[in-house]
């Protein structure tokens, strides 16, 4: 957080200062370890056992907060007796389908409610990032459960979450994270020690955590430990997400993804949603509780904003318009699409893939079979030149008077020079006002695709053509403004927000948007960020002059809430757990909840409130539920549906280990994401055969001193000389056996790429003993690219493909590679030294690492 | 009207002294290196604010300083310094772990010999190898530094312990600045806060304040020839503001305000330090009785000035001017009143 | 200027008639070291903004003299970042006033070693026609069983996270509407 988050991490710093004890986990030892009380290293792409074992710990030593978790969590619910175990299926759970790699999630619901939700096969929610859908609610699950408020029956999830847990024990997190016992009992000790009804613990990560192949159960598992501990929805609680870019958070809130429309509402799926009631119904379940209830009014507002007048209730609000998924086309798919010449153009927004995407190669070579592209960018990036700079034109398999790729470079606006708003990454919106024009042919993208839109209606003017009415149709009239004709953000921020059709009156929430057609929301979840027609974006109260949350600068999604689930910062009766954790509580004398953020809970519900039986929506959530986007109003301890690789989180090993998982038979997350295809060749791993000509982990990450793929700080001197070159961090230990030298050069190689680097010989990386094995890990960072003041090899080029199944992110934080002393070779010899190790490790064309791990009779270790 | 001897040293407050009546409190830094986390966001303000050129663009393998020293393009520069040392109460990092020996010291003494001109002179080189060494094992590593392949480096057998130690240095704003008791053409000059400021448009580029500062600060920049140096951002003190490093700083690792304040704050935070176990914690540059008669920007070290690359003793290296100050005084004046008289005269 | 202030604005007259004999303080001072002030505080207009690269969110402010930006720092209202910021926050001036900065469309035919120049306008021509063609070339109206499909795979986009909601929001508008279904950014890498 030190390393790539400094000024975020000033709250540690304040919290240490108030006595906090800061435990930081990570490969390498960086300047946030510099901070912290206790650093842990670990072994890349193990944290789960780590996370287990301390829900282990919790659940042996009975050290819950158990007030919390039988009020507030899906403790006590009973699953169905179809439900098998992972523990003892070798580390597969119940309803596997070897055929599809996917889940039938039937035998994961809740005890009784087996048919009525869950999916068949999963196969096609992987493909479409279906758990990106998530992000603001929960799984449909309908009506009743059954409870064991004693927490004794065999198969209610706190059981069930013992039994899964048991074999995550010191010893075994040793053995896999090479983490000493020690160290790990330290960290759950403080952890639990800190959580409760006087004290809360706060847990923080980044893409160190989603970047892997089981990713989203990553994060799962620290959700879990907060639940238990009763850390959400409370003060200094939380498991905060940091997030990498100035608008990620906007970026899938108002996504700019294949299989999201605005607000987590899903894009239409050619099977599933050939209807507007169909697809409406899919997102909200007919009876179901909470506030997602209300989806068909999100959906028809969102119509109404893109078809205008054009949408009626009548023609189902244009939903004929929308274009169908059929499966994963995601930007991974694309990729391999492009090499195959399927896709014709490409826009790249600020975004730098031939640098910052996993398998740069891959990447650049998709480029150079393209028939245009357009690249909008501040700098001539690397992914504009790849046709003339990149390292395929030096290993001949580019060459600039072959390459049809037409190129459009079109100069972009700065942050200054436009106006608009960010969402950070607390969900908050804040407003950037325009400082100064741009400069030459800079322009916007809100200008530039405002105006494509503009000469794109008036080539289709007259035509007859079916497919082009939703072009025709579309509501987009924005007004311009000065000299550049550039559209008003304001105008759109407004859209966004929502406005009453008839009168333009701009909505104050999402609880004013109707299914009938008579409101038009851009993004439900950003509805009262134009309340009353105030910009509440561009709020600037000042933090001397408001409370600690400082409600009045900026807005939060949803309704300017800052903590998201804090009802349950009181105890079931509305009561703070404790005053030192005060934060929302029921004054019972004027009957409503009050605090110190915007309370989120129906402000005049009390805590008394109890549904009555078959109350659907907002109303089916009792006083005592903090959970309201959740369908059974509870934290999911368990999660029956909406994680495609299991309710609960498993180890796996990384899809390129040096290890045989010491847990299970199945080596790694049998439900990822695979491509199989000749350039994404994936290294072996055990029990495979010739793991060991890839023996070292090596990971990537970020420094301080640059950003992302390089293009906002390669570029700019003040940040270039302070780290000017590639480097690879490795031990002593390691530079010992390999023979590496400090500041000397260094090469790694993976079935994909070789590629160079200077050396660091430093103490603040180390071997791990993993099952009585040094493991050696070497750290990267993956800002490098060949443009700009400084220069170096990319270290995603190291990376090949493989995805979460959830919501299809590479695998990208953990890899294997063999590491060797001196430059690389240069042109076609580069090349080869690539194909000798694929030969080597048996990396044919057509062989594809196996999904699922075949039954070995080896022991642990099969290398 | 010639000084008193004893304003050259000891302790006083210096911006009175330079003739500043009605003097605003002395202001000054008050880095606190044990919450620093090495982001650099100083040295980047400071050359935002201050149009400071680039400083080169090696990799110079001293753990992750890239800047070397500061100089005339640096006017703020974090030292990282690694070592197999114990931090405070921590847990050690790497205890349990299959570990060998240290590399710090002979991978710093590597770096140290890395460093390629910056464009200013005598733009410091990063350092020696021994100094390197001393800084990467603390004051007690007596071994020959970089005889060894990496990984096979003296020290202990298991580096189980660990720490990385950062640290913005800047200039010091001495009590007694030789820089500016040196500079013959009045550049160098003393504020109204108490701070050492270089006028661009008088310097002369003589560089006789670059031997003078006991600290190797100040340094010239070999296109313009004239000497450079932190100004303790004098323009925006002047209407208020707080010095663009501080302002930036991330973690209030620098501190900017009047020193008497900054003095007592320190204070406090070593005793803080000590009683959550870190006895090591120590201040640096506070003392109105050591050679400089106390610096103003000041700091709160975790080991021995030398680990960091500060003089464990500086002394203003103008102290026994005061003996010769009375010829040279006299002669200076005889020729600053001739001149005058010769203007007047040729102008009337 | 006359003689008398002229004779009176020297380092030296000052020395030996005021309160610094040894000319080391407020003798010294030069009057353009006299007149120097923040430019912060002779600026035309500033603006308050957020810092473009990681999603903290720090409070910046823009400060801009003659139509150029002359400052960017912290804002020290804001309660996330309280004025402060990161190396590559505090680097923002250089980010947006860099020389390396591309301020002219710029073209590579097919097969062509070079770039060339193209007017903006020209520009954006070409590309709404290649939009068309590509969609033309690769649209899918129906699915094999006659469900509607409504879409070209043909045409892929990949960028977002660095953008303003606003943006993001027009772009997923027109390219759903355009029936380009194949939309990705950072966050899914």
């Amino acid at each position: 957080m030190a390393e790539a988050h400094p000024v975020g991490f000033q709250w540690v710093m304040e919290a240490k200062r108030r006595g906090a004890k800061v435990f930081h986990v990570d490969p390498r030892f960086t300047r946030t370890s510099a901070l912290a009380d206790t650093y842990l290293p670990i072994r890349a792409g193990t944290d789960i056992a780590l996370l287990g074992g301390v829900v282990r710990y919790i659940l042996e030593n009975g050290l819950d907060f158990r007030e919390y978790v039988l009020s507030y969590t899906n403790a006590a619910t009973i699953i169905s007796e179809e439900f098998v175990d992972a523990e003892e299926g070798d580390g597969l759970f119940s309803g596997f389908n070897p055929e599809t790699g996917a889940y039938d999630q039937t035998s994961w619901q809740y005890a009784g409610q087996e048919g009525e939700s869950g999916s068949m096969d999963t196969s096609d929610e992987r493909d479409t990032a279906a758990g990106l859908r998530h992000e603001s609610h929960g799984m449909p699950i309908p009506g009743q459960v059954l409870r064991d408020e004693s927490l004794q029956h065999p198969r209610c999830v706190y059981q069930i979450l013992k039994r899964h847990y048991a074999r995550y024990t010191p010893e075994m997190v040793e053995r896999v994270c090479g983490i000493p016992q020690e160290k790990f009992l330290e960290l759950a000790r403080a952890w639990t020690e800190n959580s409760g009804r006087e004290r809360t613990g706060a847990l923080v990560y980044s893409v160190g955590w989603t970047q892997h192949s089981v990713g989203v159960q990553y994060i799962r598992t620290g959700a879990i430990i907060q639940t238990l501990l009763g850390n959400i929805g409370r003060p200094g609680g939380g498991v905060m997400a940091l997030r990498g870019h100035a608008s990620i958070q906007g970026s899938t809130d108002i996504p700019t993804l294949f299989n999201l429309l605005p607000g987590y509402l899903p894009m239409p799926h050619h099977a599933k949603h050939p209807t507007f009631d169909e697809w409406a119904d899919s997102i909200h379940h007919p009876g179901q509780k909470g506030f997602w209830g209300n989806a068909r009014a999100y959906c028809a507002s969102l119509l109404k904003a893109y078809w205008g007048d054009a949408a009626t209730p009548e023609n189902d609000f244009c939903y004929g318009y929308m274009p169908r998924m059929t499966g994963d086309h995601g930007t991974y798919q694309q990729v391999l699409n492009m090499i195959d010449g399927k896709v014709k153009g490409y826009f790249l927004l600020g975004q730098n893939p031939a640098v910052g995407s996993a398998h740069g190669r891959a990447q650049r070579l998709g480029m150079a079979n393209l028939d245009w592209l357009v690249v909008r960018d501040l700098f001539m990036i690397e992914s504009a030149t790849f046709w003339r700079n990149g390292p395929e034109v030096e290993t001949g398999e580019i060459t600039p008077e072959q390459c049809r790729t037409e190129v459009f470079f079109l100069p972009a606006a700065s942050h200054v020079e436009k106006e608009g708003t960010f969402t950070q990454t607390q969900r908050m919106l804040q407003w950037r006002e325009k400082a100064v024009e741009p400069p030459g042919d800079a322009r916007s993208e809100l200008w530039f695709f405002y105006h494509l839109g503009r000469k794109l209606r008036e080539k289709l003017a007259r035509s007859e053509k079916r497919r082009d009415r939703a072009l025709l149709d579309l509501a987009w009239d924005y007004p311009t403004q000065g000299p550049l004709a550039e559209p008003s953000a304001e105008a759109v921020l407004r859209e966004i927000n929502g406005f009453d059709v008839a009168t333009g009156r701009p909505l104050g929430g999402f609880t004013e948007a109707r299914a009938d057609g008579s409101t038009a929301v851009g993004c439900w979840i950003y509805s009262g960020v134009y309340a009353d027609g105030v910009n509440q974006a561009a709020r600037r109260k000042s933090r001397h002059e408001q409370n600690w949350v400082a409600g009045e600068w900026g807005w939060a999604w949803p309704s300017n809430r800052r903590t998201l689930y804090n009802r349950a910062s009181a105890d079931p009766d509305g009561r703070p757990w404790s005053e030192r954790k005060k934060y929302i509580w029921w004054d019972e004398e004027k009957g409503e909840w009050t605090g110190y953020d915007v309370p989120d809970f129906e402000k005049t519900k009390p805590p008394s409130y109890r549904p009555k039986a078959g109350t659907s929506g907002p109303e089916g959530i009792a006083g005592d539920d903090p959970f309201v986007m959740q369908a059974d109003g509870k934290a999911w301890l368990y999660a029956p549906s909406g994680v495609v690789d299991g309710p609960l989180p498993t180890h796996y090993e990384p899809a390129e280990s040096p290890m045989r998982n010491p847990l299970y038979r199945q080596q790694a997350n049998p439900s990822r994401k695979v491509y199989p295809d000749a350039i994404n060749s994936v290294n072996p791993s055990p029990p495979e055969e010739q793991a060991q000509i890839f023996p070292y982990v090596f990971t990537v990450s970020r420094l301080t001193e640059h950003h992302t793929a390089g293009g906002m700080s390669r570029m700019v001197r003040p940040l270039a000389e302070l780290q000017p070159e590639m480097f690879v961090e490795v031990s002593p230990e390691l530079a010992a056996e390999v023979g590496l030298t400090h500041l000397g050069w260094a090469h790694l190689i993976t079935g994909r790429a070789a590629i160079e680097a200077k050396v660091l010989v430093t103490d603040r990386l180390t071997p791990l003993r993993v099952e009585g094995r040094v493991i050696h890990q070497v750290w990267l960072p993956y800002h490098f690219g060949y443009e700009g003041l400084v220069t170096g090899d990319s270290a995603n080029d190291l990376i090949g493909i493989t995805l979460d199944p959830n919501v299809l992110i590479q695998e990208s934080k953990v890899g294997t590679c063999d590491v060797r002393p001196g430059r690389r070779p240069t042109g076609r010899a580069l090349r080869e030294m690539v194909e000798d190790y694929q030969r080597r490790a048996f990396m044919s064309p057509d062989r594809h690492a196996p999904v699922v791990t075949p039954p070995d009779p080896g022991t642990s270790d099969a290398s | 009207m010639l000084p008193d001897p004893n304003s050259l040293a000891g302790p006083l407050d210096p911006a009175p002294e330079a003739g500043w009546s009605d003097a605003p409190p002395r202001m000054g830094f008050f880095t606190d290196t044990s919450v620093c986390i090495g982001c650099k966001a100083c040295e980047v303000a400071c050359k935002e604010w201050n149009d400071v050129p680039t400083s080169g663009l090696d990799l110079l393998g001293m753990s992750y300083d890239n800047t070397g020293a500061l100089t005339a393009n640096s006017w703020r520069h974090v030292a990282f310094v690694e070592q197999p040392r114990p931090a405070g109460h921590r847990t050690p990092p790497f205890a349990g772990n299959p570990t060998d020996g240290s590399t710090s010291p002979s991978s710093a003494a590597v770096g140290a010999t890395t460093g390629n001109p910056v464009g200013t002179e005598p733009g410091e080189p990063t350092g020696s190898p021994e100094a390197a060494a001393r800084m990467a094992a603390g004051p007690e590593f007596l071994g020959m530094p970089g005889t060894q392949p990496p990984g096979r480096a003296t020290g202990p057998e298991n580096r189980s312990d660990f720490r990385w130690l950062m640290m913005s240095d800047v200039c010091k704003h001495c009590t007694h600045a030789a820089c500016l008791d040196v500079c013959p053409t009045g550049s160098l000059f003393r504020t109204e806060f108490g701070t050492v400021v270089v006028q661009e448009d008088i310097c002369n580029g003589c560089g006789y304040c670059i031997s003078a500062c006991p600290y190797g600060v100040i340094d010239r920049r070999k296109d313009d020839g004239r000497a450079w140096k932190c100004t303790l951002c004098y323009d925006r003190i002047g209407v208020g503001k707080t010095p663009a490093c501080a302002q930036a700083c991330p973690t209030e690792s620098i501190q900017y305000g009047p020193l008497e304040e900054l003095r007592e704050r320190a204070a406090a935070r070593v005793a803080t330090l000590h009683e959550r176990g870190v006895p090591e914690a120590r201040l640096y540059g506070h003392d109105p009785a050591d050679g400089v008669g106390g610096d103003g920007a000041f700091f709160l070290l975790l080991d021995e000035p030398e680990v960091y690359g500060l003089p464990p003793d500086p002394v203003v290296t103008t102290r026994d001017l005061p003996k010769m100050w009375k010829k040279a005084g006299l002669a200076a004046l005889a020729v600053a009143a001739a001149a005058v008289a010769a203007f007047v005269g040729g102008s009337s | 200027m006359g003689i008398r202030t002229f004779i009176e604005g020297w380092p030296v007259y000052r020395q030996l008639t005021g309160t610094d004999p040894l000319g080391r303080g407020a003798a010294a001072q030069s009057p353009r070291t006299a007149e120097l002030t923040a430019r912060t505080e002779t600026a035309d207009s500033m603006a308050r903004s957020v810092c473009p690269y990681c999603a903290v969110g720090c409070g910046q402010r823009v400060y801009v003299k003659d139509g150029q930006v002359t400052q960017i720092e912290g804002d020290e209202d804001s309660p996330i970042s309280r004025g402060r910021l990161c190396p590559k926050g505090a680097a923002s001036k250089s980010l947006v006033t860099s020389p390396l900065r591309q301020t002219k469309v710029r073209y590579r035919r097919p097969y062509a070693t070079e770039w060339e120049d193209l007017e903006l306008d020209v520009a954006l021509d070409m590309i709404a026609d290649r939009v068309l063609a590509a969609r033309e070339e690769t649209w899918e109206d129906v699915d094999s069983e006659g469900r509607p499909l409504n879409r070209t795979l043909g045409i892929s986009s990949l960028g977002g996270a660095t953008l303003d909601n606003e943006e993001n929001y027009l772009i997923k508008k027109l390219f759903t509407a355009m029936g380009a279904l194949q939309i990705e950014n950072q966050a899914r890498i």
